[in-house]
């Protein structure tokens, strides 16, 4: 079984975010790191590569000026190999065109599994997987909290509004795993020595036959318009616990008429 | 703009609260607000469609087992292929509103714009409205180019209103056939049923964080959410911890929560916990750090110890009934 899983690299979440204030979109200058949300799929992969005989896992990322030191994360985690998609001309890309990109990519490598996280830390549209499905051709089960399978047949217990659903579907496939799914492993040391001489294929638009035109800034077909503070909410009273903190909480409630 | 679909779901009591808010401001769009819908009570819920500004609702019907994904998104592409062209396709967040707008977005080749919490005619296009940052900041973005734009967006970003309409024309759509990629099916359906008000309706909403230090603590939530006649939420910390259900996630990819008082137990405040609950009128926080960001969003804010102050919360609310 191929397992691909989608790793997405993105500017480091402890340091908050800034918007560029022409472009409005997240400023990528600084190193990446791997997204955590994309952690639980690389664990998924590895824990499901390692219950099929024959299995390997693939990584795929989109990501500008040759970006590798995420991928080479999900690589001493575990991964044999990682494909890097790497294009002046896509940087501006909404999530179609990052689809478009990826799905080029991943068709060549043959998967039978892809695994992509139920949205990333930085832009979380959570409509890239879905979209890779469609363009792949594969069905797909979002948010899944458990996956399992023979190589042949998915069984997804997938999040409801509710509770959950057993999903079940053939493969080749595409499944979002949430963070809850399993618990990512640290790499070990020997774990990052052999992640630095594992391959990372790195492709450009032409190596995938991609009309620049297509993907990019010149692609969207979406614009920012502006960005606004939002209304601030009025500044509360904080107190210290003295003991009285369950008072005060009663007296707020009283006053609300909530009790 | 002239005509506005919106993608219509149905649960237990007919049309999802969701679905309803998103008829009612499509109202505000356009002259024709049409529904598309998919299972085998659409004729059941034609009425409630229509109250709310429908005139018509295609229905996709019975798709078996399958995940909708794939086969609801055809079936909407197919009418639009036929020569049926909405300006607007609005879809509720939703786990299966999520998927129809990624295959309709992959199979009309248009982008899709997620996270909406506000929709407004401007010169002729419509503009968006996504809370970033943790709502601290409102970014408004639009479509370009030709062809339907494509919105997804978020529970309670607008109240839901009937007009008092007809029932919605039902109009059945011919079968479609997804494919490999319709080949997803729900063998078995789990809900995790928990009592009292829900989470999403709730006047009084207490959530726990990883503050609770273990699973066994999340009972004095599920206490004193029933003292206060509320329903009991968490964050994600905690559900993907194993110690709730997911069923009680707040947030950006759990519920939106907007009760008359949210009270935050040992959460931090998170900007994807805060998108959740940050509409709440009156928001109450416990965190032991006073550099917590929940504090910023509070209007009572207590810095202590939840394993102090919810016991003797509980304990003065006993004493009063
Ligand atoms: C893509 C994405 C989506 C996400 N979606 C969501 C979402 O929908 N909902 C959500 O909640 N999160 C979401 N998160 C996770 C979010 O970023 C935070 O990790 C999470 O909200 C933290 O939960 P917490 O506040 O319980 O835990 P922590 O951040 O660990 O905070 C625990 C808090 O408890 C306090 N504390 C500790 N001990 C005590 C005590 N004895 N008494 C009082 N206070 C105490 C601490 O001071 C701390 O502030 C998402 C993250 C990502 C990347
Ligand atoms: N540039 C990228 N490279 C690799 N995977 C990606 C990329 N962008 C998104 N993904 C995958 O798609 C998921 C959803 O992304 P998003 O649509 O940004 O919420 C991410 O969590 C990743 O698993």
């Amino acid at each position: 079984m191929h397992v691909v899983v989608c790793v997405k690299q993105i500017p480091d979440p402890a340091v908050p975010g800034a918007l560029d204030q022409v472009t409005h979109t997240l400023d990528r200058s600084g190193k990446l790191v791997m997204d955590d949300s994309d952690s639980y799929g690389v664990e998924m992969a590895l824990q499901l590569a390692g219950n099929v005989e024959g299995s390997e896992v693939t990584l795929v990322s989109m990501a500008p000026g040759g970006e590798t030191s995420g991928l080479r994360t999900a690589l001493a985690m575990g991964a044999a190999r990682a494909i890097l998609v790497s294009d002046d001309a896509l940087s501006g890309s909404d999530a179609l065109s990052t689809a478009k990109a990826l799905a080029a990519a991943i068709r060549r490598a043959e998967p039978d599994l892809v695994i992509a996280a139920t949205e990333s830390t930085d832009g979380y549209t959570g409509t890239l997987p879905v979209q890779l499905a469609e363009l792949l051709g594969m069905p797909s089960v979002t948010f899944a909290k458990g996956v399992s399978t023979d190589g042949t047949t998915l069984e997804v217990e997938r999040q409801t509004e509710a509770g959950y659903d057993e999903v079940t579907c053939p493969l080749p496939a595409l499944v979002t795993v949430t963070a809850g799914v399993v618990e990512p492993r640290y790499p070990s040391f020997k774990g990052i020595m052999a992640a630095k001489s594992k391959p990372i294929d790195v492709l450009s638009l032409a190596d995938l036959g991609i009309d620049p035109s297509d993907v990019g800034v010149r692609g969207a077909r979406e614009e920012v318009v502006d960005v606004a503070d939002a209304e601030a909410r009025a500044g509360g009273e904080i107190v210290m616990d003295e003991g009285d903190g369950a008072a005060r909480i009663v007296a707020f409630l009283e006053q609300l008429k909530v009790i | 703009m002239d005509r506005v679909w919106v993608l219509a779901e149905t649960g237990e009591q007919g049309p999802t609260a969701l679905t309803l808010e998103l008829l009612t401001k499509a109202r505000t769009l356009a002259p024709a607000v049409e529904a598309v819908a998919w299972g085998p009570g659409t004729a059941s819920i034609a009425a409630a469609l229509g109250e709310h500004g429908a005139s018509r609702v295609y229905d996709v019907g019975d798709i078996g087992g399958r995940l909708p994904g794939a086969p609801v998104a055809g079936a909407i592409a197919a009418l639009m292929r036929d020569g049926e062209q909405p300006d607007a396709v609005l879809i509720p967040a939703s786990y299966d509103g999520r998927d129809v707008a990624g295959r309709l977005s992959a199979m009309l080749d248009r982008p899709v714009l997620t996270n909406v919490t506000g929709l407004a005619e401007q010169d002729g296009s419509v503009l968006t409205e996504h809370p970033i940052f943790g709502g601290t900041k409102i970014l408004h973005a639009r479509f370009t180019g030709e062809g339907p734009g494509i919105y997804v967006v978020r529970a309670k970003s607008f109240a839901s209103e009937p007009a008092g309409g007809a029932a919605a024309e039902v109009i059945a759509l011919p079968p479609v056939d997804a494919g490999p990629a319709g080949a997803a099916t729900i063998v078995q359906r789990h809900v995790e049923e928990a009592s009292g008000p829900k989470l999403d309706e709730a006047a009084v909403v207490v959530s726990g964080g990883r503050g609770l230090g273990s699973a066994e603590s999340y009972a004095l939530i599920e206490e004193l959410s029933h003292l206060l006649h509320g329903a009991a939420g968490a964050s994600r910390a905690i559900v993907d911890a194993g110690w709730v259900p997911y069923s009680h996630q707040v947030g950006q990819t759990g519920k939106t929560v907007k009760p008359t008082v949210y009270l935050a137990c040992g959460i931090s405040g998170a900007t994807q916990h805060l998108v959740g609950m940050k509409g709440s009128k009156n928001i109450v926080a416990i965190n032991k750090d006073r550099e917590a960001p929940i504090f910023s969003v509070a209007d009572l804010g207590i810095v202590g110890d939840v394993h102090k102050v919810l016991p003797a919360l509980v304990e003065a609310l006993k004493s009063r009934s």
